[in-house]
């Protein structure tokens, strides 16, 4: 642990394997996330960036696959791939969509850059039947260990900015998250803990083990009871 | 007659291109029937067996058909050619493109510069006014008559874009894509205005005669080119101008202490509109500029935008520029909410670009980019593949 927690923290974010890409590029969590959903179903990707899953989405499973993206490089990549993509934001672009219009709708490593996150999580709710959700554990130990040891912002693979550039405003645990998906009425149809290679392991998301191993986790919901 | 001493304003036998008479009446939006007319047309490569691959092209407020070709008044290039031919963007080996004179026009398509038959005089102020749905009437009858029933794309900039939303508005099973760059779904009060000023310099010059010049042998060629000259301005951008022109003096070395054009931007302006008036008609500038102001997709539709493509589904691909101030981001942008609120498949860029309105005319890399990407893509959807006449 000690021997972790000298290591300087970029050095500590570069010796993370590589996300292995899988042999179709696609990013590990977003191949993941691909094998949950339906071929031909109706899908909104926000904050899809290139459009690298919209793109696999769309030819491998047919999927009517439409995309958000706040970065003009991202939105004029996809839309000159051929895919249907919005330059737009979570907060700010949601609100125009009606109630149940996508099957699923995938915020993959975007809720902890926007400014409502409560706010995006109901409108994902309320536009898709089912949402798909990852996000980076701050619960993680390396990132307990730069905080608790170093006393420095955590800089990882999936954190990797330093404090005064990142985008990410919002950062919570798995556990936090959980308590919000309660505290909202959403049910957890299924989640998924990664380690930090991007491999899935099954741990219970409501322990303190998951929230202590998983670098990222990716939430199913479904649906939501009243709102408390 | 004396009209036919203007021969800049006469539509030619020689200049390239087709005409069509179309022999029954169009009732237009102001309850007027007008026909037979004329539909004066620009193709460019060649309609697959299919007739799967036909792009109209719609052209803005001072174009014309002459997308690729040299102008038959003017010489200049066409107002597109940076993006039709073998390869390009709008890939003459893959589609078949038209572009109509607007209705109301004055390069061969019937507009108050025509003859009147019931007066034998030009029509001038006794032309009905028109609305951008009846220019795409018009078109549709044009299309009906090439025996396409859905064409794969409509496209334009400006004026063209608000073509490009109509059709998709009023028939969307005729569209299978709608690609509205630089434009609105309706024409802001800001427009309205510097529209209105330009009409106001047109019927202040007293060569205009109440409209009747074409018969008494005059020309408002000056009102014409005010007109233009302030249009210009709303097409650039203050980034632009600077870049271009600066403070820089035209031809002198210190400012002259009188009202000749001292600055480059005031010669480049009275360039502008001193060739604007010799290739358009001053009284289709009033009709065309009219049925821009009345252009309003939700009023249409009891004030629902979202309404306006109820019934739709072709694809969308909606373009805005950032330094563009006439048709700014924001207008796209609740274009495209509109459109999300009909779950319609929609894409949107905002290109980054200091060149104002005129961007889409423009060799823009990032729009070429863009459209020849939705296009591919919706091509492919389609089934509309490059050589197709070579594996026939």
């Amino acid at each position: 642990m000690s021997r972790a927690a000298a290591l300087p923290i970029e050095v500590a974010a570069s010796q993370a394997a590589p996300a292995s890409p899988a042999p179709d590029g696609l990013r590990s969590d977003l191949r993941l996330i691909a094998e949950m959903i339906e071929p031909h179903s109706r899908v909104l990707d926000i904050g899809c960036g290139d459009g690298a899953l919209l793109d696999y989405l769309a030819r491998e499973k047919g999927v009517d696959a439409r995309g958000i993206e706040l970065s003009q490089s991202g939105v004029n990549a996809g839309v000159r791939h051929g895919l249907s993509v919005i330059q737009g934001d979570a907060d700010r672009d949601l609100e125009a969509f009606p109630d149940g219009a996508f099957d699923v709708v995938v915020l993959s490593q975007t809720l902890q850059a926007t400014r409502q996150p409560r706010l995006v999580l109901e409108e994902l709710l309320r536009i898709g039947k089912r949402a798909i959700v990852s996000f980076p554990n701050f619960g993680f130990w390396r990132v307990r260990l730069s905080l608790g040891f170093r006393g420095r912002m955590p800089v990882t693979e999936h954190l990797n900015n330093s404090w005064y550039d990142t985008p990410n405003i919002h950062l919570c645990t798995i556990r936090d998250f959980v308590a919000l998906c309660d505290d909202i009425g959403t049910r957890i149809e299924r989640s998924l803990t990664l380690d930090r290679h991007g491999r899935p392991f099954t741990l219970d998301p409501r322990g303190s083990l998951a929230n202590l191993l998983a670098e990222q986790g990716v939430f199913v919901l479904s649906g939501r009871t009243d709102k408390r | 007659m004396s009209i036919l001493t203007e021969p800049q304003l006469r539509p030619r036998r020689d200049w390239p291109g087709h005409s069509l008479v179309i022999e029954e009446k169009l009732l237009l939006d102001c309850a007027v029937e007008l026909g037979p007319f004329t539909i004066a047309y620009q193709t460019y490569g060649t309609l697959n067996p299919e007739r799967s691959n036909a792009i109209l092209i719609c052209h803005a407020l001072t174009g014309d058909q002459y997308v690729a070709d040299p102008h038959p008044i003017t010489g200049n290039p066409g107002w597109w050619k940076t993006l039709v031919g073998p390869g390009g963007v709008l890939d003459t080996e893959r589609y078949f493109l038209i572009c109509a004179n607007v209705l109301g026009g004055c390069m061969g398509t019937t507009g108050p510069k025509e003859i009147n038959p019931a007066t034998g005089e030009p029509w001038a102020l006794d032309f009905p006014v028109l609305t951008i749905r009846d220019m795409v009437r018009a078109q549709k009858l044009l299309i009906d008559h090439l025996g396409i029933d859905q064409l794969f794309c409509v496209i334009g900039g400006s004026m063209g874009a608000m073509q490009a939303l109509q059709w998709a508005s009023t028939y969307p099973q005729s569209v299978f894509a709608s690609v509205p760059i630089a434009g609105a779904a309706r024409h802001s009060a800001q427009n309205i205005a510097f529209h209105e000023v330009g009409r106001q310099a047109i019927m202040a010059d007293p060569d205009w005669c109440g409209g009747r010049y074409l018969s008494l042998g005059r020309n408002p060629s000056r009102g014409l080119a005010v007109a233009r000259m302030a249009a210009h301005i709303t097409y650039l951008s203050e980034a632009a101008l600077h870049r271009k022109f600066g403070r820089n003096l035209q031809d002198r070395r210190a400012v002259t202490y009188g009202f000749d054009a001292d600055f480059q931007v005031e010669s480049y302006l009275r360039h502008q509109g001193s060739t604007f008036v010799d290739r358009f008609d001053a009284n289709s500038y009033l009709y065309i500029t009219r049925a821009m102001d009345y252009f309003d997709l939700a009023a249409e539709h009891g004030g629902s935008l979202p309404a306006a493509f109820g019934g739709s589904q072709p694809r969308f691909c909606i373009i805005s520029f950032t330094s563009d101030w006439l048709f700014p981001t924001a207008e796209s942008r609740a274009l495209v909410h509109a459109l999300n609120a009909v779950a319609a498949n929609v894409s949107f860029v905002e290109i980054e670009t200091d060149k104002g309105h005129d961007a889409f005319l423009l060799h823009e890399p990032e729009l070429f980019a863009t459209l020849r990407g939705f296009l591919t893509g919706c091509a492919e959807r389609r089934g509309v593949t490059r050589f197709w006449r070579s594996r026939a």
